[in-house]
């Protein structure tokens, strides 16, 4: 098989992961002259793909051949999509070929399970290796771990990687054990937890003279949405136990995309990919706007699709409105629906100069239909609107006509 | 009116110099005209054309906020003829008032910082999406790139390329001026035209080919990917001629994929994995440590064991004399899976230590087995186990001890003495009592080390620390005598 068929397969199988980051980690390059690489600390995205997802890795698979049956990906055991393997040599003179025209940042490899997963990791771990050791490679390189594999592999893993990433896939026991039988939870979480204890002894370590480095961008994972039934509450509670738990970077979430040569269990069709964009916008608001997952679980457990989820909490919550721009402190800035955390700094340091009115909003480039209603400046106070009923109909978006198959 | 000519339309230093002299001087930016040398705009167009200050009274230094250095030296790359003007009206306003960029609304500091905004955008688009040809020349491989940038900002980007390619030998080519690195330094040159660039590269096939692949067409959003790659970037990446066939045919690829047959149930036997079987019900008697362990592991007769990642069992030798019985395992227990490896457990190791008893001779356990908590972002706050849960749990610790007949069980803490004898005592009395586990073993009470790490009081500490080690001494006593 030649190298351009072997690279769309390989690829063809890697998309269904949400995570693209090449952010995060330390900055480090390649002495003048010699090698090849950087990181700056902030990942760059080299390309989009019509699916308005960033390409700033290489994202492949070394292998899409697979001994587990996990029913919602593509590579499983009794798939019948077509196989390919690829050296380690391969992904090596790929990656490094790409990197030199600048199409990426670096390398997102994993692989599907062969003989057993340390053979599997071995094999992982052998292109980062080679890469960073044959090659003199300062680039991102980002691992998918195989849970089962040993210690001493993972270990080794976090030495030449920037991240590595576990996926819990789904959010519950329940949904893992009917779609994806011969993973376990336990054994994801034992993973992530050994990983969190190496990725904090390595920063207790990072002031000393030789402390040796340990996947600096953290551990991140992907939760799949919707090829099972649960909520975006029990989504988000897992969300934050995960971030609690073992400090992960990130958790990608994934809306279930349908998969050629699809299981019976699963839906035929994906969920809204707007109940993704809200999930990720719930997850923002835990870690950097003070939220907790109660305050954000929506009607039934579920995110509203109309609005966004500060919106949604804003008109249930209006006896904590109208928030003074002029004074209130930032916690309840970052509450108001339409700030973002940077515009809050903004206000902050413009009101010690000047009393806020309505023009600095305009200025700012706000959105003012969202934001006046929950707001008072200078010259504004909000109209009797936030506490009408008619409030959250204006806010929502216009019901367009219903489209129906056709 | 002062006319000032700089020496180029990124000369950063040459405005400054300009700048300091006019403001001390007391200049109104109304009456300063700003060109550079040879651009097409300037009528005036000739070195040394500067009208000369007025003999004017220089005023005194003075000192202007790091950031707005930082802003200028940005914002001067970016291509709008008034950026020089407004840089220095901005100037002036910071004699009289120092902190006037911090007034982030007003509209001369937005329209500044929106300069520097977009030619950071600049910047970090050409870091993005120059694309490298590789071409042979005499001296080996080089690396030819072609871009437009919409600023000044090649110089800028320049140093990014060098870093990242320090091995390659590349240039960049636009039509304002040019780069190269040979490995060692960096060399500006002229701009040049689009057809000096070589027009493709071998490996552009594979790239293309990668794109497609990694693309979903059940996942299409045109606009998101428009807005971070707006189509004027699109002149230089060879991916681009695949978007629009992409998008035609994403809609007819995903309904076939939706529509295709779906695959009959794996034919090939599941191998099965030992996942531990679950434990609702009270077990029965295992007959070792080790199978107790396993049995454990698989524990779901409370709540406790959804969130944590783990059980922690109890550890030590099967013919331990002593057995501790503490609380539950905290945040570092339930990540390593061991009982008193985190900060109390230290306290703990210390204080056997200080009364010479051997660690590895005696078994450590815990009253509960799962970690019990609430998330709070990146922490997780210890909570104290509940009645319901530590009666739960006793059924594993009450097969430890039967299993493990020790002389002697010392209970840390509270929690621990309410599993061990199934009453609900205080501390003060519970250290005072000859106290039995419910199945008649000798059972002794003391603080559990974690409380020494929670005393504020100096004072206090050092009492409790020394009352500690006054049991664990009467432990090692009744071990001896025993
Ligand atoms: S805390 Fe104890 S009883 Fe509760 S699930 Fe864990 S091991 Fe079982």
């Amino acid at each position: 098989m030649d190298m351009l068929e072997k690279l769309g397969i390989l690829a063809d199988a890697a998309k269904y992961d949400a995570s693209c980051a090449s952010s995060g980690t330390d900055k480090k390059h390649a002495p003048a002259g010699k090698g090849l690489g950087s990181t700056e600390g902030m990942g760059i995205c080299h390309s989009y793909a019509p699916d308005g997802r960033c390409i700033s890795l290489l994202k492949v698979l070394l292998t899409n051949a697979c001994n587990f049956d996990c029913l919602y990906c593509v590579n499983r055991a009794s798939s019948n999509v077509p196989r390919a393997r690829f050296t380690v040599a391969e992904i090596v003179k790929l990656t490094l070929d790409f990197y030199r025209r600048n199409y990426i940042e670096g390398l997102f490899l994993s692989s599907g399970i062969i003989r057993n997963p340390d053979y599997t990791m071995e094999q992982v771990v052998a292109v980062a290796k080679s890469l960073r050791l044959d090659h003199g490679f300062h680039g991102y390189i980002h691992l998918k771990t195989i849970p089962e594999a040993s210690e001493a592999l993972i270990t080794e893993a976090g030495l030449y990687a920037d991240r590595l990433s576990i996926n819990v896939e789904l959010p519950t026991e329940k949904a893992l054990s009917a779609l994806a039988p011969e993973k376990s939870i336990p054994s994801i979480r034992r993973t992530m937890g050994r990983l969190r204890l190496k990725l904090d002894e390595a920063k207790s370590e990072k002031h000393l003279k030789h402390a040796r480095r340990f996947a600096p961008a953290g551990q991140s994972t992907q939760m799949i949405i919707g090829a099972d039934d649960s909520t975006d509450r029990s989504i988000l509670d897992l969300s934050a136990n995960l971030y609690g738990s073992y400090r992960l970077k990130r958790v990608y979430y994934s809306a279930f995309s349908p998969i050629p040569d699809s299981s019976l269990k699963l839906p035929p069709k994906a969920p809204p990919l707007m109940r993704e964009h809200r999930l990720y916008q719930a997850d923002w608001l835990l870690r950097f706007y003070g939220f907790e997952v109660s305050e954000i679980g929506g009607k039934g457990g579920m995110l509203d699709l109309d609005i966004d989820p500060k919106l949604a909490w804003a008109l249930a919550n209006r006896d904590r409105f109208p928030v003074d721009l002029n004074r209130a402190p930032r916690e309840e800035l970052l509450r108001v629906p339409g700030l973002g955390a940077k515009t809050v700094e903004r206000l902050i340091s413009a009101r010690r100069h000047r009393t806020l009115r309505s023009d600095d909003l305009v200025q700012l480039r706000l959105p003012l239909a969202k934001l006046m209603p929950f707001v008072v400046l200078g010259d504004h106070k909000p109209s009797s609107l936030l506490d009408s009923e008619r409030l959250s109909a204006l806010l929502r978006p216009k019901p367009t006509q219903m489209q129906l198959p056709f | 009116m002062h006319r000032i000519a700089l020496a180029g339309p990124t000369d950063f230093k040459g405005w400054r110099d300009a700048a300091r002299r006019l403001a001390r001087q007391g200049v109104e930016p109304a009456d300063v005209v700003w060109t550079v040398v040879g651009e097409s705009s300037d009528l005036f167009a000739a070195p040394g054309l500067e009208t000369p200050a007025a003999p004017a009274p220089e005023g005194p230094a003075f000192a202007v906020p790091r950031a707005f250095l930082d802003l200028a030296e940005t914002a001067i790359l970016h291509s709008d003829p008034e950026r020089f003007a407004l840089l220095y009206t901005m100037l002036c306003r910071l004699m009289t008032n120092h902190d006037a960029l911090e007034d982030s609304v007003d509209p001369l500091v937005v329209r500044l910082n929106g300069f520097a905004k977009s030619v950071r955008r600049d910047i970090h688009k050409m870091h993005a999406f120059v694309r490298f040809r590789a071409v042979e020349t005499e001296a080996g491989e080089c690396f030819i790139a072609w871009f437009e940038p919409e600023h000044r900002i090649v110089e800028a980007a320049a140093p990014f390329f060098a870093r990242r390619f320090a091995s390659m030998r590349w240039s960049i080519l636009t039509p304002e001026r040019s780069v190269h690195w040979d490995g060692e330094i960096l060399r500006l040159s002229e701009g040049v035209d689009r057809s000096a660039a070589p027009g493709e590269d071998a490996l552009e096939d594979l790239w293309r080919r990668y794109y497609a692949s990694i693309f979903n067409p059940a996942r299409l959003k045109v606009q998101a990917m428009m807005s971070e790659m707006p189509q004027k970037y699109w002149r230089n990446l060879p991916e681009a001629s695949l978007i629009i066939p992409l998008i035609d045919q994403a809609e007819r690829r995903s309904a076939e994929m939706v529509q295709s047959a779906t695959t009959p149930a794996n034919p090939r036997p599941q191998r099965a994995r030992p996942t531990p079987a679950e434990v609702t019900e009270a077990p029965a008697m295992a007959g070792t440590i080790a199978a107790l362990r396993a049995e454990a592991a698989g524990c779901r007769r409370c709540p406790l064991w959804a969130p944590a990642t783990q059980t922690v069992f109890g550890e030590g030798p099967e013919d331990a004399e002593i057995v501790f019985v503490g609380e539950q395992p905290g945040d570092q227990e339930d990540l390593a899976g061991k009982p008193f490896v985190g900060p109390a457990g230290q306290v703990f190791d210390a204080a056997l230590r200080d009364v010479g008893i051997d660690r590895g001779r005696v078994y450590v356990t815990n009253a509960v087995k799962h970690f019990k908590f609430v998330p709070r972002g990146k922490r997780r706050l210890h909570q104290k186990p509940n009645v319901s849960e530590i009666v739960a749990c006793h059924v594993w610790v009450a097969q430890e001890l039967q299993i493990l007949r020790p002389r002697l069980v010392v209970a840390l803490g509270l929690t621990a003495v309410r599993s061990l004898t199934g009453k609900t005592m205080t501390l003060a009395s519970a250290r005072e009592q000859k106290l039995q586990t419910e199945a008649g073993t000798a059972l002794l009470a003391t603080i559990h080390p974690s409380y020494l790490l929670r005393l504020p009081d100096e004072a206090m500490k050092a009492r409790e620390h020394a009352r500690f080690l006054e049991d664990l001494k009467r432990v090692a006593e009744m071990a001896r005598a025993a």
